[in-house]
């Protein structure tokens, strides 16, 4: 079992910038505002003709997705290209991991490909961390999502969200709906929420769905959908995460929607103007009914758009936090 | 050795005589304004309202994505959206900065320009132009020339009021 909270220091360099992006845990409430800020500055470049810019020419930028995924994946591919960079998508799953090779040894070839950096997506809690920690140190890992444990871009993307539409953090309330158990978007939601500052965050789930320990997080738990509801600013739903329930959570998906399912009339015990947001890929009919998701106060498609400047914004912060550490390293062996 | 500097508000005056001057020499009737974030940003403002045109027309460029030095340097902590409130194709641009040294900032501003669509001429204006040129880049307009030592950088303060410093370095870092 990996100590998850040495992410923090594995995460920056000795100047406090990050060299690595694993985990919202142990981020400063100012690095997170530095990572929001910079996104909007890359938000603006997706608006022009030429949305592209030459931050990253002539690196390498390698995803290596263990799991599933194409929204996380595309949208890695669309920011490191936007800066440059040449893009080896690996499909692990389906290369040579399956002809017996070991993790270890798969980074270690694709590092002497001379990638500059690694996206990682892998099922295990701790993954990227593993990989932070023992691959070559000149290469910046950034976490797609490891296990239940952190998707630290879908987080912030979801900050970025939440602060372009509401602006501030403070004041607002926050609930997050459905399978909290099972979800790296909750935990990072919860971190960074708490982080920038606000102060009235609520899950909202079955006593089944809801993690042991989650008030280490700050937040209020409700099973009662209408109860928890009630005068938020922003409404998060989650998947259900069909493919990791192991049966005994659940009576049906029915029975779910008809609990926990956010609809129409629900929605309205929410303020008037709350934003609905949702990782995807959404489950119609199962977490949200579609008049919601495709409704006037779903900002769902938004977030896609402002995952490509938040990764932008990763993957550059990533590799300049690299930069200087080298820099450093080069300036004391002198 | 010590230079005693003019204040900004003593050289606007004179650069916007130049630049006026400057574009009806070549034609130009309708330009659009563009200053680079931050020093460069205030002169236009003062430009801007020196000549008499409204400074909300401005746009503003951040280069910070577009230097040259992010392999040595990183990224600059708090950069800030571009915002061209118009529409470059085919345009007279002037691109307004603080200082022109090493050329750099103005390459960088350039191709982050041309991101935006090909304007049909683009004119530098500078408050100072010194004569530390690293590239091929000279102002068309400029208030004022200057030779500095090597260890010594001037530095524009703002926003209000605007005024010019010199500094002296701990260590020549170029």
């Amino acid at each position: 079992m990996l100590a998850l909270s040495t992410a923090q220091t594995l995460q920056l360099n000795d100047q406090g910038q990050l060299r690595h992006y694993l985990s919202i845990d142990g981020l400063s409430r100012e690095l997170l505002t530095e990572i929001l800020d910079t996104a909007d500055s890359f938000l603006e470049v997706g608006a022009r003709s030429v949305k592209k810019v030459p931050l990253l020419r002539g690196m390498t930028v390698c995803n290596v997705f263990f799991e599933n995924s194409t929204r996380t994946r595309t949208t890695f591919e669309l920011a490191a290209k936007r800066l440059s960079a040449d893009v080896i998508n690996l499909d692990i799953s389906t290369s040579s991991t399956s002809k017996g090779e070991s993790l270890f040894d798969t980074l270690r070839n694709l590092e002497a490909m001379a990638a500059d950096m690694f996206v990682v997506r892998h099922g295990d809690s701790g993954a990227a961390h593993f990989i932070a920690e023992h691959v070559c140190p000149d290469v910046a890992v950034i976490n797609a999502g490891d296990g239940r444990h952190s998707h630290p871009t879908q987080g912030m993307l979801d900050m970025l969200t939440i602060r372009r539409h509401k602006g501030d953090f403070s004041g607002l309330s926050v609930a997050i709906v459905g399978d909290i158990l099972h979800s790296r978007v909750a935990r990072s939601d919860m971190l960074a929420l708490r982080t920038l500052g606000c102060t009235d965050i609520r899950v909202i789930a079955p006593k089944s769905l809801i993690p042991v320990g989650i008030e280490q997080y700050g937040v209020r738990v409700f099973h009662d959908l209408a109860a928890g509801l009630k005068d938020v600013d922003v409404v998060i739903m989650l998947r259900l995460q069909k493919e990791r329930m192991q049966g005994g959570l659940l009576p049906s998906e029915g029975e779910f929607f008809r609990l926990y399912g956010l609809t129409q009339q629900r929605l309205a015990l929410a303020k008037p103007d709350a934003l609905v947001m949702h990782p995807g890929p959404i489950n119609r009919g199962v977490e949200i009914e579609s008049a919601v998701a495709d409704g006037a106060q779903s900002v769902i498609l938004n977030q896609v758009t402002y995952g490509i400047a938040i990764r932008m914004a990763v993957l550059a912060m990533a590799m300049s936090g690299q930069k200087t550490q080298r820099q450093l390293d080069q300036d004391s062996e002198v | 050795m010590s230079q005693t500097l003019p204040t900004p508000a003593e050289l606007i005056p004179a650069l916007a005589a130049e630049l006026t001057a400057h574009l009806a020499t070549r034609g130009v009737t309708q330009p659009k304004f563009v200053g680079i974030r931050t020093g460069g940003v205030w002169v236009a403002q003062a430009l801007l309202t020196e000549m008499g045109h409204d400074v909300a027309t401005l746009g503003t460029l951040d280069v910070s994505f577009y230097r040259d030095d992010f392999t040595q340097n990183g990224l600059h902590p708090q950069v800030q959206p571009s915002a061209l409130p118009f529409d470059i194709e085919g345009q007279h641009l002037v691109l307004i900065d603080d200082v022109l040294m090493s050329g750099r900032t103005i390459r960088a501003a350039l191709n982050e320009l041309f991101d935006y669509g090909r304007p049909a001429s683009v004119t530098l204006v500078t408050l100072i132009e010194l004569d530390a040129r690293e590239l091929p880049i000279r102002a068309d307009v400029t208030a004022l020339r200057l030779s500095l030592p090597a260890d010594q950088r001037v530095k524009l303060r703002g926003p209000q009021p605007l005024s010019l410093e010199l500094r002296q370095l701990g260590a020549v870092t170029d």
